[in-house]
């Protein structure tokens, strides 16, 4: 699927009607989630906080996986120089810092009413925070560096470097004792939430993730039609 | 039935609801936004209107 895909021809055929296709899947996942998640009694230790557990959550999961596809698209890009890969490097990086800006958001306005701060230097927090600052990171550099090729290269080992946090995020409430709660919902065992509460926390995960698959395709056609634009240009002044 | 009651803490969950619609909007928004434009500049320079 992959290797088909990184024909640019064959991947801007199959992303004009799989981007707008994801873009539905989001919006309709999103609505019968938050209908879900406003029909889902208060907690009883939470309160109506726990709303905020549903857009808090898969904004958390989504800074990881986004980073995960940011760092595989720089490995085949930086391993076998492959433009697509490039493109779709840059391309999930920003998308990616949204999603890490709102995982620390409104994981403090989360922390205040639930923990009485907003903001602590604990393992989980802190390493969320070092992943934004990859993504910042990661964009900075590309645009200071105006050799296209060479930006490349050194956002994808930056990229790669960064992969290393990924673990240290997800096992940060196991390895250290952490004011952020432990895993709920991937865990031995099973997860411990109830259906009610678990639900919409899933189809809002799903809708997020198909809200990125959507703006990630788009980006990537974006970044194929600007080297395009760019060839053209040289081109001409040639 | 629909319960958009937050109580005492309405104010750290819709900040955190609004927050995330606008940064929603703001990727949707931006994304689009750079992939007309180059769409727009890849059809300008084969048609020769911008050199």
């Amino acid at each position: 699927m992959i290797a088909a895909l990184a024909n640019p021809e064959r991947f801007m055929r199959f992303s004009r009607w799989a981007a707008p296709l994801f873009g539905v899947i989001a919006v309709a996942l999103g609505a019968v989630g938050l209908w879900l998640d406003f029909i889902a009694p208060p907690d009883y230790q939470q309160h109506y906080t726990v709303h905020i557990m549903f857009i808090h959550v898969p904004a958390a999961w989504m800074s990881l996986f986004v980073y995960g596809c940011l760092a595989g698209a720089s490995f085949i890009g930086l391993v076998f120089r492959h433009s697509l890969a490039d493109a779709a490097a840059r391309a999930a990086a920003p998308l990616g810092a949204g999603f890490t800006f709102l995982a620390l958001v409104t994981g403090s306005l989360w922390g205040k009413p639930t923990w009485g701060t907003w903001w602590v230097w604990d393992a989980r927090l802190t390493s969320v925070l070092v992943l934004f600052l990859f993504y910042l990171g990661y964009l900075a550099l590309q645009a200071a560096i105006d050799d296209e090729q060479r930006a490349a290269r050194a956002c994808a080992i930056l990229a790669l470097v960064g992969a290393i946090n990924l673990p240290i995020v997800h096992f940060s409430v196991t390895w250290w004792n952490t004011l952020h709660q432990g895993s709920s919902v991937f865990r031995k065992g099973g997860p411990t939430m109830p259906p009610v509460y678990l639900e919409p926390l899933l189809i809002l995960s799903l809708a997020y993730m198909a809200a990125f698959g959507a703006l990630w395709l788009v980006r990537i056609r974006g970044e194929v039609w600007r080297k395009r634009a760019n060839a053209l240009a040289l081109r001409a002044a040639g | 039935m629909l319960d958009f009651d937050a109580g005492k803490y309405a104010p750290y969950v819709w900040t955190a609801y609004g927050l995330t619609a606008a940064v929603f909007v703001l990727m949707v928004a931006d994304t689009l936004a750079r992939a007309r434009r180059w769409r727009r500049k890849v059809r300008d320079r084969e048609t020769d209107k911008t050199p």
